[in-house]
């Protein structure tokens, strides 16, 4: 009889085996209270030691946003081709911030937290999951900011704005199926660190936050199609025509189908290919 | 291995065997040579071999002490045992995940020490509910209840780890590794936190201890592994493995 046949005879298990995904989402879902705690409180340390605390949480956005409505709006000219400038601008910002945070910190869930992945044993899911919900938690008072910017410059509160509910939350499920590729993809390459800045950086040059696309390429064709199905311009698209009354807001029905399927797409993908490397996360070498 | 057949086995431990490659970053590269350097670093692994075949099974109800000097691969197979370093050859088996007694790195400085308790407890896999129930124990058991609303960064090191062991002790576990963790606090408090693992031991549970001290190895233990350059050298009575273990140290 080998040790195996004798282990199972006692009811042992193999240590240190990947759970089917079945059984691993189920220990997931039951560390939930696990996750929301650590987002909440790591929201709470990030900002405990300074003067204005939680503030920054919206200040730091709308000072982006101060900054490149000026540079753009006013020096570049870009609110020209745009209504309502100003809650144009604040929309994007505000959502492109809540990508932006996710898949550049969030990348480092499981690279920074090292000493917890090695000491206690969790589904390691956990992490980024953490991390996307602390996003989540702190692009609330961002939520609020741009309803201000939209009642400001005259739309006026209706019940289409309710749409805004499925659209952060598919917004939310794109940007956690993201966040679990970026997660692993560090484990295996860490310069990835180094380059997601830029590439977060080409997003918001390319989405239309403080340009139109419609706008500018209105007879570029390939370039319009093309931007119909980048899913930070859906987002930000469907964004703007909630909130936003006028010509230039009529809402594009179609992003709403393309939006689920990004959103739907990134998070199955993004699961399957966290789950896949779950054993490698606590390694050092 | 001449084990008796009426206790249930707890870990069984089969030839393992542990590899580490490891980058071998050598000399300091000048800057003549830095461009060379960076694409040779690839090339330059070094293979650890931090355990080299081990084997012993563990029982209910074992308190097994684990000794042997810097570097003897103990830590190594205590993190094989809990599954977080994978073995190169052999396996292990456990009946329930054995967990390592250590919760630090899941607590943030900045926070009073009472959220610290509430997301130490949660990182463990206790319930919310669960949690409070045992906050109060928790608290009483750390002896800081006079400091648990001001920030941890603010506590000295000693009331740090009182805390840390105070939380982590807290979640009944069925096979618990205490990785030199007793050493902690004020001799009152290093008693309390022994009689703390005697607690769990005797509440059905399996410990491996791993330390250097053979005093608190001989008040906990019943039965000692022994382990020299990734090799089971002796698995025994804890006083035959600790005498043995002295003597060949005063060599």
């Amino acid at each position: 009889m080998t040790v195996a046949d004798e282990a199972a005879q006692y009811g042992l298990h193999r240590v240190g085996g990947r759970p089917p995904l079945g059984r691993y989402l189920a220990e997931v879902w039951r560390r939930r209270e696990f996750i929301g705690s650590l987002a909440r409180f790591r929201l709470e340390a990030e900002n405990g030691r300074n003067r204005l605390g939680m503030a920054w949480v919206v200040l730091k956005p709308l000072l982006n946003a101060g900054v490149y409505g000026l540079i753009f709006g006013v020096l570049l000219q870009t609110r020209r081709e745009i209504d309502d400038f100003v809650p144009y601008l604040v929309i994007g910002v505000m959502m492109f911030e809540y990508f932006s945070t996710c898949f550049t910190t969030g990348a480092k869930s499981i690279t920074a937290n090292a000493a917890l992945v090695q000491s206690l044993s969790f589904p390691r899911m956990s992490l980024p999951l953490a991390l996307v919900a602390q996003r989540f938690l702190q692009f609330g008072p961002m939520v609020v900011i741009m309803l201000l910017a939209a009642v400001v410059s005259g739309s006026r509160p209706q019940p289409s704005w309710l749409l805004l509910i499925p659209l952060v939350v598919l917004f939310t499920i794109f940007n956690a199926g993201l966040t679990l590729v970026t997660a692993r993809l560090t484990v295996h390459f860490r310069d990835l660190t180094q380059l997601l800045p830029f590439i977060s950086r080409f997003f918001f040059y390319t989405s239309g936050i403080f340009f139109s696309v419609e706008a500018r390429f209105h007879d570029h064709p390939t370039l319009m199609r093309i931007a119909d199905f980048q899913p930070i311009h859906e987002f930000l698209t469907l964004g703007r025509a909630i909130l936003l009354s006028g010509p230039q807001y009529t809402m594009p029905t179609e992003y709403w189908w393309y939006g689920t399927a990004w959103a739907a797409g990134m998070l199955a993908f993004g699961t399957l290919f966290f789950w896949a490397a779950e054993e490698r996360y606590g390694r050092t070498d | 291995m001449a084990a008796p057949t009426d206790r249930k086995p707890v870990v069984v431990v089969d030839d393992v065997h542990v590899e580490y490659k490891v980058f071998a970053t050598g000399k300091r590269p000048t800057a003549a040579d830095s461009g060379r350097r960076l694409m040779q670093r690839q090339r330059k692994t070094r293979t650890v071999h931090a355990l080299k075949g081990v084997s012993f099974t563990a029982y209910e109800n074992d308190s097994i002490g684990v000794i042997g000097t810097n570097g003897s691969g103990k830590s190594t197979l205590m993190r094989a045992i809990v599954g977080l370093t994978p073995t190169s050859q052999g396996s292990i088996y456990a009946a329930s995940r054995p967990s390592l007694l250590g919760v630090g790195a899941a607590l943030i400085k900045d926070l009073s020490g009472e959220r610290n308790v509430i997301l130490g407890g949660l990182a463990l896999g206790l319930t919310l509910d669960e949690v409070e129930a045992k906050y109060d124990d928790i608290v009483e058991f750390s002896g800081i209840r006079d400091f648990i609303e001001l920030p941890m960064r603010t506590y000295s090191s000693g009331m740090t780890a009182r805390l840390k062991f105070a939380i982590a002790t807290a979640r009944t576990h069925e096979i618990l590794i205490v990785d030199e963790a007793l050493a902690v606090g004020d001799q009152k408090f290093r008693n309390r936190s022994e009689a703390r693992i005697r607690e769990i031991r005797d509440n059905a549970g399996t410990v491996f201890l791993v330390s250097h001290s053979m005093r608190s190895i001989r008040d906990t233990c019943n039965r000692v592994v022994w382990i020299e350059k990734g090799v089971l050298m002796m698995d025994g009575p804890t006083d035959e493995v600790i005498a043995a273990y002295e003597d060949a140290q005063s060599r």
